[in-house]
């Protein structure tokens, strides 16, 4: 079983970076891909974007946010701990090539899997922009790694604690009409994936957005992840999840997203109250 | 003395004890209880022991029929066994799920009077006799080879190969893609007409020959079979047919609609069933709809009913008769109350706040036979009505799955991405690659598959032993 060889609290009080001994996954993922784990013989499947990879350690990172049960539940997990199951690298990874400028826009803790595709874009030779955004100065997580991988950084925040005041797409519009851009990724939440495509459209820019829709196997056998992109059946998890923004039906994704969420409280409550849990101020 | 012991043959088969429908609707354990062994002794007294048993022509993997029958007959259930064994390696599995109709009883000289012998129902006896006090100690395996062979799922075809040539003294690993083995046997047939314990029995059994399972391993991704073929002597690709796929009318993104696949995954293979015991929720109707009229459709829409369904109708565009699910599924699904809206196509399914609402469906005339042999289903104009439901579960069969296809260099494929493979042989187009199973056949039967997974196995050892 895979072993966590590290466990970080990088944003007070629910985000956590794992970094877990997966030699064989590690060997052949790249970055735009993810993992399903489940965490013990009772455990759903749930895929986690790639955070990190690195071959030569044999280990990949993954950031989780303690938001439902699995995620709060893996939140107890710590170092030397073993998870049950981890099967990857699933999906396309993102493509790599020398775009010329590029701006990646990250909302929450999507900055996390944009991380090693900004240093793959780098290393490509293109000049990688970030846009990274929250509600607050105190949601913002990788913002250190991003300054180190990009070459500029531009921080959004709903309440203006920190950089602009407002959100990611303002910034968007306003670096586009100033210094333009040649490619753009999103990676978040599916109404900001939905809102930056809308923006990036009538600049004509090719946008990539990475879709996170609920997935069981993750090889294509179940179909439950699927996306009307430019009016045809996609799977996120085979074909994806990386499309072209301007071409996905936002609102059949949004809807497939609220399937379970009466069910998701449910399973959480039933945990919670199992495990006394309190969720540490 | 044969034509004595005819006349006092029975035209029936006997009976088999099952769950009453009432009761089974709402639970999950096995429909059919089998035979015990005075039953089993009785029927066995049936077998007119043919000289040519027609029934094992009837077996794709040809097991001893008469036989076995006949080691039923005289008690001896080990020696059944044993010879069952010989020549399948899954009797639990086929016992149960094989359409015995279409192949060994199809050919048994007493069904031309009346029933022929229950032969599924013995081998299924034969099987879980066994399982309770055999162990698999009695497998005979040769000395080890030296030579190493991938398999590559471990649905029906990949376990079958494996087990063949584990017996043949070659060193196994197996790749699954999924948590678990067993492949559709795990994830797609139901608990209540396939107990998972069955197939997990047989999985150790396989584990206690040295044969190695690596699950999560994705073969297209985590490794690829050119880098198997480096390491390994031979490879077989058991990947099945797991694609689901859609009918391409409106709504069918609606939150509610499942594929087949999906919905038994989850039920099956995550035991949503048991939610919230166990992490993985099921969306239960009030009133199912499954479109389609095969052995899956029939499981999802007993599930269903089982999940708490008050409803569960079958939407399917021929009559009953062009029916490919078996039979007996389609009885047991008539008492459990499931509700069969034939000659019936799906138009549209419509909507309400993002969730499903109802579905339009169109009646269908059937007029002359297509290529299949099975009358050519057209809309009637006009007969458009609404079936009101809330979940509707797509199950018109799956496509071949491209992880393994699309990595694999010198693999050649048909036009719809199945993998060309010699019937006899398993052979692909690459040396030391063989196939099997729905991956190359297209979505079919268990027995079909290890069928395949027998073959391929054969040709297999044979293309070892030469290289």
């Amino acid at each position: 079983m895979p072993k966590i060889l590290e466990k970080r609290l990088i944003r007070h009080p629910d985000v956590f970076y794992y970094r877990i001994d997966a030699p064989l996954i590690s060997r052949k993922a790249k970055p735009g891909q993810f993992v399903i784990i489940r965490l013990h013989e009772k455990g759903e499947r749930i895929p986690l974007s790639l955070a990190d990879i690195n071959p030569d350690k044999g280990t990949i990172s993954l950031i989780v946010m303690a938001v439902g049960k699995t995620t709060t539940e893996m939140s107890t997990f710590n170092a030397n701990d073993e998870i049950l199951d981890i099967c990857g690298p699933l999906g396309q990874p993102t493509h790599i090539e020398k775009y010329g400028r590029v701006i990646l826009v990250g909302g929450g803790f999507g900055v996390a899997p944009l991380y090693p595709i900004a240093r793959s874009l780098k290393e490509a030779g293109n000049e990688v922009v970030v846009i990274m955004g929250a509600r607050s100065k105190d949601l913002l997580i990788y913002e250190n790694e991003m300054q180190q991988a990009c070459d500029k950084v531009l921080i959004t925040t709903d309440d203006g604690s920190k950089g602009t005041k407002g959100v990611v797409t303002t910034a968007l519009k306003q670096e586009l009409e100033q210094n333009g851009a040649n490619m753009i990724m999103a990676v978040g939440p599916a109404i900001m994936m939905k809102y930056v495509s809308e923006t990036t459209k009538s600049f004509g820019i090719k946008t990539f957005v990475s879709l996170n829709s609920i997935m069981i196997d993750g090889t294509g056998m179940c179909g439950g992840c699927r996306v009307s992109v430019g009016g045809k059946t996609r799977f996120a998890c085979t074909d994806g999840p990386d499309f072209d923004g301007h071409l996905v039906d936002w609102d059949i994704l949004i809807n497939r997203q609220k399937t379970y969420l009466n069910e998701e409280r449910e399973s959480f409550e039933a945990w919670k109250k199992r495990h006394a849990f309190v969720i540490c101020e | 003395m044969t034509e004595n012991n005819s006349n006092k043959i029975s035209l029936i088969k006997t009976p088999i004890p099952e769950q009453d429908p009432a009761k089974r609707r709402s639970n999950f354990e096995e429909v059919t209880l089998g035979y015990t062994p005075e039953m089993a002794m009785k029927e066995a007294e049936r077998c007119l022991q043919c000289k040519k048993p027609l029934c094992v022509e009837g077996c794709l993997v040809h097991i001893p029929i008469p036989q076995f029958i006949k080691a039923i007959k005289q008690g001896d259930f080990k020696k059944a066994i044993d010879l069952i064994k010989t020549a399948s390696f899954l009797p639990a599995v086929c016992g149960r799920v094989c359409p015995q109709e279409d192949q060994c009883e199809k050919y048994c000289t007493l069904g031309k009077k009346g029933e022929p012998v229950a032969i599924g129902r013995l081998e299924r006896f034969a099987a879980d006799y066994a399982m309770q006090s055999w162990n698999g100690a009695g497998i005979e395996i040769s000395k080890p080879t030296g030579k190493k062979v991938a398999i590559v799922g471990s649905g029906p075809s990949g376990l079958t190969c494996a087990y063949d040539l584990a017996r043949l003294g070659h060193k196994i690993i197996i790749f699954e893609a999924l948590h678990e083995a067993g492949g559709v046997l795990m994830y797609g047939i139901p608990e209540f007409r396939l107990p998972k314990r069955i197939v997990s029995h047989e999985i150790n059994l396989l584990k206690d020959m040295d044969v190695e399972i690596i699950t999560n391993a994705v073969i297209g991704k985590l490794i690829t079979i050119d880098e198997i073929m480096e390491q390994f002597d031979a490879c077989f690709i058991g990947t099945g047919a797991g694609l689901p796929k859609f009918m391409g009318i409106e709504g069918e993104n609606l939150n509610g609609v499942y594929s087949a696949n999906e919905f038994l995954t989850r039920a099956n293979l995550m035991r949503a069933y048991a939610f919230p015991e166990y992490d993985t929720p099921i969306k239960i109707g009030k009133r199912v709809a499954v479109i389609g009229g095969g052995n899956v459709a029939i499981d999802a829409v007993r599930t269903a009913i089982r999940l708490g369904a008050k409803e569960a109708t079958i939407i399917y565009r021929r009559s009953e008769k062009e029916m490919p699910a078996r039979k007996e599924e389609i009885h047991h699904a008539k008492e459990e109350g499931v509700i069969f809206e034939l000659c019936t196509s799906p138009v549209k399914i419509i909507g309400e706040d993002g969730w499903v609402k109802a579905i339009e469906c169109v009646r269908m005339d059937l007029c002359e036979a297509d290529e299949s042999g099975r009358r050519r289903p057209m809309p009637a104009k006009g007969s458009e009505f609404q079936l009101p439901v809330d979940i509707v579960i797509v199950a018109i069969g799956t496509g071949p799955n491209p992880l393994v296809p699309q990595s694999t260099s010198k693999l050649a494929l048909n036009d719809c991405g199945y993998i060309i493979a010699g019937e006899e042989t398993g052979q692909t187009s690459r040396e030391g690659v063989f196939a099997g199973g729905d991956i190359v056949t297209g979505a079919a039967t268990v027995i079909l598959a290890m069928g395949a997974g027998k073959k391929a196995a054969k040709a297999i050892h044979e293309y070892l032993i030469h290289v």
